[in-house]
């Protein structure tokens, strides 16, 4: 017997079998892209517009790294991150939900010569696009209010693509998971609501306690903020290669455990 | 002889304590309709999960086409089949023809030769007016009918069909039939499994009945009948009618007696001296009729309501 299906721990087996599955998310998409486009961007824009300009009145300038920083620049460059994290978060775990288990579509493609492993490396980069389509629709919002014009973010952009990739495969583990859509909720308040406000986004991570702090560093959300704010305020980020380090280790361990849980429960 | 498109060998499947599939082999040959047939939890389902590598044997093999085995060489069988599974899994936000031509870039093919062969395939599925509709549009029959439709983008050598026909009414099972003798009228060949016997008669060249896991008959099914029951049934029934059952002077024109409810079924070589003795009860109900693969199915795996499996 084959052992490659007995052990869910099987390292991936990928091919380019994972570009029909990708197209036909994209076709859905194309469908919706409009509707679903203002519903990716007003949110991140109302969080900014009211703190970055409400509580921006009062607290002025943020001290980073011994330099002066508006607040809404300080806001900006972190909610970014924060919207690259939730848009493939949602995309991973409720619509790749729908498809894998409400309409049964994983099923009809496996029943075509596409192997599980490419069904969510599929997904996974799908959701990877979505969080890249949303962040560069806000990126042209912030660049149009003139929050930065910082040339280098035009590496910002793929980082961010690497954020969503990194959220998109930890999402991945919980729609393995789940019963149903109410067990996502666990995901967000367990998991990405406390990181959202340990990860430097709204204010720096050196107002923590020093042992939360220490946690919250290694934090994949600290890891993008710590890569992209500094690409905002147009310079090179301290440590990038470890941040880059800590989104890879993150998005490799997590894909792998998310294909071993997802081939799991496929398994008759 | 020629090779056959599915040979599976000994294969076994089991859950816990529990064997789903006990020992089970059969194969079917080019241009054959093959029906498995059995009883809710006979195993009919994990068997066809095996077959598409969808679930791990415990034991045995399942090899396809000239030398290919599952799971090994899964993509490359798949490549060559087309699966209807019992669950409808169209895409509900895609018309059938884009239904048609996503289905069609799983398996590799160009947009150009999907987009050649959909046009037929929505003519084959009498959907031709329907091509611009998406599945919450269409009826039962309808998705089912483009289920099928979608599953011969890859033009398979082998369908594999698991309840086709489940929860259609009467006038979409029959147009679902007429396609499907169609396809066997151009010597495709069909896995097939049902709970319609009348389904199992019209369309499958061999049958295959299962209980619990294991073969309990196979054969053409005029063979299975006239093999296993006699030519003719006569049931009896309303007020009073099970005491027939203890009726010395039918018993003995009767081969066989069974009792289901408040019916009593009389199989019999000659009907005609039986039928005269009935009319002793002239208040009971008498049908008579040819017995036929229902009679078979019940006699086989029994009459008490099974468990879902």
């Amino acid at each position: 017997m084959s052992q490659i299906h007995n052990n869910i721990w099987a390292p991936p087996r990928l091919s380019m079998r994972w570009w029909p599955v990708f197209r036909r998310n994209l076709l859905v998409w194309q469908k919706l892209a409009i509707p679903s486009l203002v519903g990716n961007i007003a949110e991140p824009l109302m969080w900014l517009v009211a703190f970055g300009y409400g509580l921006g009145a009062l607290v002025g300038q943020v001290e980073l790294g011994g330099e002066k920083v508006p607040y809404i620049l300080f806001l900006a460059s972190g909610s970014i991150c924060m919207s690259a994290m939730n848009a493939a978060t949602f995309e991973a775990l409720y619509s790749a939900f729908s498809r894998m288990h409400v309409q049964k579509t994983w099923d009809g493609i496996m029943n075509a010569p596409v192997r599980l492993d490419d069904v969510v490396l599929a997904e996974m980069l799908w959701a990877a696009f979505k969080a890249l389509f949303t962040v560069t629709a806000i990126l042209g919002v912030m660049l149009g209010l003139g929050i930065s014009h910082s040339p280098k973010l035009l590496v910002a952009w793929p980082v961010l693509l690497g954020v969503g990739i990194t959220f998109s495969c930890m999402a991945l583990i919980f729609n393995a998971l789940a019963k149903g859509y109410d067990f996502f909720t666990y995901y967000f308040t367990l998991f990405l609501t406390p990181m959202m406000f340990l990860s430097g986004i709204f204010f720096p991570r050196d107002q923590l306690p020093p042992v939360v702090r220490a946690i919250a560093d290694w934090l994949p959300l600290s890891a993008a903020v710590d890569l992209v704010r500094p690409l905002f305020m147009d310079r090179w980020p301290e440590d990038g290669l470890r941040h880059a380090l800590v989104l890879l280790v993150f998005s490799v361990a997590s894909f792998w455990i998310a294909l071993a849980l997802t081939r799991r429960r496929f398994r008759g | 002889m020629t090779t056959p498109l599915l040979s599976v060998e000994h294969l076994v499947k089991r859950y816990g304590d529990q064997t789903v599939v006990n020992d089970l082999s059969f194969h079917i040959e080019p241009g054959e309709c093959l029906g498995v047939i059995g009883p809710n939890g006979a195993g009919k389902t994990t068997t066809i999960r095996m077959c598409l590598g969808l679930s791990e044997p415990d034991g045995g093999s399942v090899g396809y086409f000239d030398g290919l085995a599952m799971p090994r060489d899964a993509l490359a069988i798949k490549a060559q089949l087309g699966v209807v599974a019992q669950m409808d899994t169209l895409d509900p936000d895609f018309t059938a023809a884009e239904n048609l031509l996503v289905f069609g870039r799983y398996f590799g093919l160009p947009d150009r030769v999907i987009r050649d062969r959909i046009p037929q395939l929505l003519e084959f599925a009498a959907l031709t007016h329907k091509g611009s509709a998406k599945p919450g549009q269409l009826s039962g029959g309808m998705k089912r009918r483009l289920s099928l439709a979608r599953a011969l983008i890859n033009q398979p050598r082998l369908l594999l069909l698991d309840e086709p026909t489940t929860g259609l009414d009467p006038q979409a099972r029959h147009l679902m039939w007429e396609r499907l003798q169609l396809l066997l009228q151009e010597r495709k060949s069909i896995l097939l499994t049902t709970h319609f016997m009348d389904e199992a008669e019209r369309l499958c060249d061999r049958l295959l009945v299962l209980d619990h896991g294991r073969k309990i008959a196979e054969g053409r099914p005029r063979d299975l009948i006239a093999q296993h029951l006699e030519p003719d049934v006569v049931e009896v029934y309303g007020q009073g009618a099970t005491a027939l059952a203890h009726e010395a002077t039918l018993q003995s024109l009767a081969e066989r007696t069974e009792v289901s409810g408040e019916t009593v079924f009389f199989y019999t070589r000659a009907s005609q001296p039986l039928l005269t003795a009935l009319q002793t009860w002239p208040q009971l109900r008498t049908l008579h009729r040819p017995s036929n693969l229902e009679d078979l199915f019940l006699k086989l795996t029994g009459r008490q309501i099974r468990e879902e499996g």
